[in-house]
């Protein structure tokens, strides 16, 4: 160990359900460079102290979307947050807040995956182009209508932060209708009937209540809280105007 | 599936909160503290005549079946939801009070409004 | 043949107290109880209708009992819960609008709030200077 190395105290939300009655905390030591994530420090915790700690991780820079996990409490990426942050105070780590813990820091995602394919998270075009007829061409002002809310990694930490998705898993949250949206945005697109039949329902835009704090920790500047209540005015005249014209919605 | 009803009550939500955002601190000063006092306004504002006739007026009526209904219209939703949040179960009987109490309310504030005459 | 899902026993933790996990949500909640209060105000006004379908004398007891000390303090707690409830409604109000564009660049959220404050300051000030200059 270098000379002067700190330690910085990690609490980890244990979990083994096939002896552990409930969550507990464990307490590690950890001694870490100044450059470190709390993932590097998962990582040191499983490699030199504990090899039962479980957590999932792939990148480590924040791409994946793998280590989303609750740090003192608040939805973030393992890899994107720095121990040195928190030192000399300890630090809580446990497992995405809003989904069941399968085991320590991993947690049963199963419903976002199923969601996901709810919205039909591909292009459905009017008229699919032939091989020989090239590309859908499209304009840069079209494709900054979308862009933002594409950049999502299915990290999943506005679910943790979505106090609706904690309370009623039955609504769909915040990462998957702002992809919905992406597709109902983008000019390529013509599905955007067929995903509100899920939007104008609990399960879509009327089950949030701009509590937006689903914006406040996204790793990617998404903005789901804006990708779902830009279309609750659509949705709202398009609920009068169903009867006379159906195709209310804002674009 | 089944199509949401919300929107009914999130545009009078909206309206509401609207309307009490740009207006509705003026009202309550001269309401609530600037006519008792006598602070900016005058003591006599709110005097009875005054009161009558812009009540009896079309534009007066306007006003106040306005500013008293999308109030109690915005609250509805709100106080809805916060009941949700707190998990006190959202059924049948607190829809009753959230949205049947605002109803009543809207009728009861547009009978006497009308029958203050013109 | 062992069946290893027998030994997943996912565990769900509760949402008891979820809203006070975080200070955003303390202000979320904040924000949505302002409500309450513009209720209040709007039944105090509302009965203040119904006194004045009554007659004069129904009417000068509800313009009265305005005059209380409680009445006054119970409206400078409302006129402190509007002032937030106006703040606080035209930071969310930003998300419930798609991007907007001003001579080619976007324009920011926190340019839209601040444009709402503004507007709302001056209607407000509008209004009070209307009924400042009513003289009966």
């Amino acid at each position: 160990m270098a000379e002067g190395t700190k330690t910085i105290e990690m609490e980890i939300l244990r979990y083994r359900p096939e002896q552990d009655k409930k969550p507990f905390y464990q307490t590690y030591a950890v001694a870490f460079d100044n450059d470190w994530s709390v993932l590097q420090g998962l990582q040191y915790i499983k490699d030199e102290l504990d090899s039962s700690l479980s957590f999932r991780w792939s990148c480590r820079m924040a791409i994946c979307g793998s280590c989303g996990m609750m740090i003192n409490n608040v939805p973030r990426l393992g890899c994107r947050t720095f121990l040195r942050n928190y030192y000399p105070n300890k630090l809580r780590v446990g497992g995405l807040e809003h989904f069941p813990i399968e085991r320590d820091l991993v947690v049963v995602v199963d419903d976002f995956i199923n969601k996901l394919e709810n919205i039909k998270p591909y292009l459905i075009p009017k008229q699919p182009l032939k091989l020989e007829q090239g590309e859908f061409l499209q304009t840069p002002e079209q494709l900054e209508k979308y862009r933002q809310f594409s950049t999502c990694i299915n990290c999943m930490l506005c679910y943790a932060a979505c106090p609706q998705y904690g309370l009623d898993s039955k609504f769909t949250g915040p990462g998957i209708l702002a992809l919905m949206h992406r597709y109902n945005s983008d000019s390529r697109d013509d599905g955007r009937d067929e995903r509100l039949k899920l939007g104008h329902s609990e399960q879509g835009f009327w089950g949030c209540t701009a509590v937006a704090y689903c914006s406040e920790v996204c790793p990617k500047s998404v903005d789901p809280a804006n990708a779902i209540n830009q279309n609750k005015m659509g949705s709202a005249v398009d609920y009068f105007l169903r009867f006379i014209s159906p195709r209310g919605t804002a674009k | 599936m089944k199509r949401s009803n919300d929107p009914i009550f999130w545009l009078l939500f909206g309206a509401g909160g609207m309307l009490s955002a740009l207006i509705g601190a003026t009202l309550v000063f001269v309401s609530g503290i600037g006519v008792p006092l006598a602070l900016l306004v005058s003591r006599d504002l709110m005097r009875y005549e005054l009161m009558l006739g812009f009540a009896q007026h079309w534009l007066g009526k306007f006003i106040v079946f306005a500013v008293i209904v999308l109030f109690l219209w915005h609250a509805a939703l709100r106080i809805f939801h916060m009941l949700h949040d707190f998990g006190i179960h959202a059924g049948a009987g607190a829809k009753l009070i959230c949205f049947g109490l605002p109803l009543l309310c809207t009728v009861a504030v547009a009978f006497w409004l009308l029958n203050l005459g013109f | 043949m062992s069946a290893p899902m027998d030994k997943r026993h996912p565990y769900t933790r509760s949402m008891a107290g979820w809203w006070k996990r975080d200070p955003y949500f303390i202000r979320y909640l904040a924000m949505e109880a302002t409500s309450v209060l513009v209720a209040v105000y709007a039944l105090i006004l509302l009965i203040g209708l119904f006194r004045l379908s009554q007659g004069e004398l129904a009417y000068n007891g509800w313009l009265g009992a305005l005059k209380s000390p409680l009445s006054i303090g119970l409206h400078v707690l409302i006129l402190l819960v509007f002032i937030y409830h106006t703040w606080s409604w035209f930071k969310v109000m930003p998300k419930t609008l798609p991007a907007l564009y001003l001579g080619g660049e976007k324009v920011r959220q926190s340019v839209i709030t601040w444009a709402g404050v503004v507007l709302a300051l001056v209607l407000n000030l509008l209004v009070l200077f209307i009924l400042a200059g009513v003289k009966p």
